[in-house]
């Protein structure tokens, strides 16, 4: 019984699939993002900018009727493996549009890559996916992790800082974001403290930025770790200190950390400021049907849509062609809502970076602001490890 | 200079010691004297801050708000010690570990489903909201001042009601031995009831004021409630008085060894190997503290007497 059933499963799969070939009139996408715990709310952010972009499309990518499948990672590597062996074999779709955050990126890309699926990660990326590691059937419309990092570090060495006060969870990631600092600034550092991840209370790290009198504090302190870090910073009186950070002040903490954090800096490659008509439509439609303010979470996903749909529209609306898609995708050829994109050799952009502020709105609500560009057409430092496959 | 940051870190340890203490004591009276594991505490002082989040943004006023959350919070903990708890007391510990776990997630989610996943914010009571400079360049909030004083007066109060009043009297002796105090005629589930619902609002009390300080988010009870049940287990299980006493060694502990441990550390070693170091060592410095004392004082400072 259980070798019938074995047997049968991969005819099952293949007439499914084969199904989708013959037809080509049905493309599928499996939205896979984080929709529980404390970071939802970065998830919630990219469904919502992928869907809208399908629904002002038409419903269609590339002009094919387009089904979107959303699921949960939970944050937990172990589940996000199973869910996506579920998309791909159960669902059978031929995209893979995740994750958030790079530990559920390094179990997912395997099984997503391996397969018959394109992988596309409207947020996460990896070092080493971008170097050695790199991947015909992975493309990123986000950044290379370092680079959100490395632009404060350059502002920092630019304005001329002379001692840089640097915190960070005590994490892989953090250790990378304060490596991403450093490797632009040469001025003199402070202190590097590392935080356990999950602290809420910063009163011990603020009495010793207090103590160090620094130029500027640099923080990489995500989701709530950042909604706190600054409020309390505020309330330390230490707000005459300039605040540069990453991921720390976005419009996902915005909502919680309101007036504490205007004029605090961030780093990233869009804010919903930019003027292109194109984004001015986009963020419009966003707020008026999500009633809040995009983050650069909900801006990558969209353009993940809108790569998807440039790819299957330049393979004819042949979905199963899969070097054609290819091509297409790694053409990345999309009128991207932060202007400025092209797809680099590796899977991911070659884009600008800016140092953004936090502003008040005039309708009260709170977003981030761009101000000055720091790198233009900026390749990650990890492109020249990869050599393309094909 | 570095004297007075040593002054403004005890300063920042105690805070965190009275808000660990506030968690703690009701965990320990619900752990010794009904013998009942609540993982789901911490859940407790989540809804606290939430509801205290609610009622200040329909009010107003922080202090409104805060005078609406402690009945509700009490309310909502009779509630689950009503619906789920009571069933619980009989069952062997790993019985109550897994539904109170189940609690957690339940509780964490539900949050979730009704006031959204993305992180609240309280503002500072205005009467309150100033700050005053404790060291050169940083302003200590007073809100802060105010936790430590509260939590401190609530120290008091408690002391005094567990060693001077008759329901005092009956929860020291259920914590000895529950079964003689019941045998006596005393109506043990009412009074386990009561303690109970007792220790959710003080919790749901260290929530609300922290609330102004901390964002209020799913989960945010998770983590406090480990350090919690180190603090019952040094205090020794069923003591306010060792709660209050552990709460604030650990409060002192893990704030004065994060800050102070690396530049201790850079006097006997290179500074790149402290730093290291000491980043690895600060936040296993509490549980240093935990198997030390357990290790002269198995049954932790101040043990029920058995």
């Amino acid at each position: 019984m259980i070798s019938k059933a074995k047997t049968l499963l991969p005819l099952l799969a293949l007439t499914l699939l084969s199904g989708t070939a013959f037809g080509q009139e049905k493309l599928k996408v499996g939205v896979m993002v984080t929709l529980s715990g404390p970071s939802a709310v970065l998830g919630q952010q990219a469904r919502d900018g992928f869907n809208l972009a399908v629904k002002q499309l038409g419903g269609k990518l590339g002009g094919v009727e387009t089904e979107v499948v959303v699921v949960d990672d939970e944050l937990k590597p172990d589940v996000a493996v199973g869910k996506v062996k579920g998309l791909l074999e159960r669902d059978g779709v031929q995209f893979v549009v995740g994750p958030i955050f790079s530990n559920v990126l390094q179990a997912i890309h395997k099984p997503v890559t391996d397969s018959n699926a394109f992988l596309i990660s409207p947020n996460a990326g990896t070092s080493n996916f971008a170097g050695a590691q790199c991947h015909p059937n992975f493309y990123v419309t986000s950044y290379q992790n370092d680079q959100v990092h490395e632009v404060l570090g350059k502002y920092a060495q630019d304005k001329g800082f002379k001692k840089l006060f640097l915190m960070a969870p005590n994490y892989q990631a953090g250790k990378d974001s304060l490596a991403g600092v450093k490797r632009h600034f040469k001025g003199e550092v402070a202190s590097e403290v590392y935080t356990p991840l999950g602290q809420l209370d910063f009163s011990a790290e603020l009495a010793q930025i207090a103590a160090a009198k620094p130029d500027a504090v640099f923080a990489f302190m995500p989701g709530g770790m950042g909604v706190n870090l600054v409020r309390q910073y505020r309330q330390a009186g230490l707000a005459s200190i300039p605040f540069l950070s990453a991921f720390t002040v976005d419009e996902s903490t915005l909502p919680a950390q309101k007036e504490a954090a205007v004029g605090f800096f961030g780093g990233a490659n869009w804010a919903p400021d930019m003027k292109n008509p194109q984004n001015e439509a986009f963020v419009k439609a966003y707020e008026a049907a999500y009633n809040s303010v995009p983050g650069t979470y909900a801006m990558q996903a969209y353009d993940a849509a809108l790569l998807i749909d440039s790819a299957v529209k330049s393979a004819g609306g042949k979905v199963s062609d899969r070097n054609a898609v290819r091509a297409g995708l790694k053409k990345g050829d999309i009128k991207s809502l932060r202007g400025n994109f092209k797809m680099g050799l590796n899977g991911y952009p070659i884009q600008d970076f800016y140092l953004v502020q936090v502003v008040a709105r005039p309708d009260g609500k709170f977003a981030t602001s761009l101000r000055d560009k720091i790198f233009d057409n900026y390749v990650d430092v990890y492109a020249k490890d990869c050599k393309p496959a094909n | 200079m570095s004297l007075t940051l040593l002054y403004v870190q005890t300063l920042n340890g105690l805070q965190l010691g009275v808000l660990l203490f506030l968690i703690a004591a009701g965990l320990t009276l619900v752990f010794g004297v009904m013998d009942f594991i609540n993982l789901a505490h911490g859940v407790q002082y989540m809804i606290g801050a939430y509801l205290a989040a609610m009622f200040t943004a329909m009010t107003g006023n922080f202090f409104l708000g805060l005078a609406l959350a402690l009945p509700s919070a009490l309310l909502f903990g009779l509630a689950l010690e009503f619906l789920v708890f009571r069933h619980l007391y009989d069952r062997d510990h790993l019985d109550q570990v897994l539904a109170t776990f189940g609690i957690i997630l339940t509780l964490n989610q539900a949050v979730k489903v009704i006031w959204g996943a993305a992180p609240l914010s309280v503002p500072i009571p205005d009467a309150f909201s100033g700050s005053i400079v404790l060291m050169p360049g940083l302003l200590y909030p007073v809100w802060r001042l105010v936790i430590i004083g509260s939590g401190l007066a609530i120290a008091v109060l408690l002391g005094i009601l567990v060693s001077k009043t008759r329901i005092g009297m009956l929860v020291r002796a259920g914590a000895t031995n529950a079964n003689m105090v019941s045998a006596l005629g005393v109506d043990i589930g009412k009074l386990f009831m009561i303690v109970f619902g007792f220790g959710a609002m003080l919790a749901g009390f260290a929530g609300a004021m922290v609330a102004p300080i901390l964002s209020v988010e799913p989960g945010m009870g998770d983590n406090l409630l480990i350090l919690t049940f180190v603090v019952i287990v040094i205090g020794g299980i069923g003591s306010v008085r060792g709660a209050f006493i552990a709460a604030v060694m650990v409060g002192l502990v893990d704030t004065l060894g994060r800050s102070f441990g690396p530049t201790l550390l850079r006097a006997i070693m290179d500074p790149a190997a402290a730093s290291q170091t000491g980043r690895a060592l600060a936040p296993m410095l509490t549980y240093i503290l935990m198997a030390a004392v357990l290790f002269f004082r198995p049954a932790g400072l101040f043990p029920a007497k058995k």
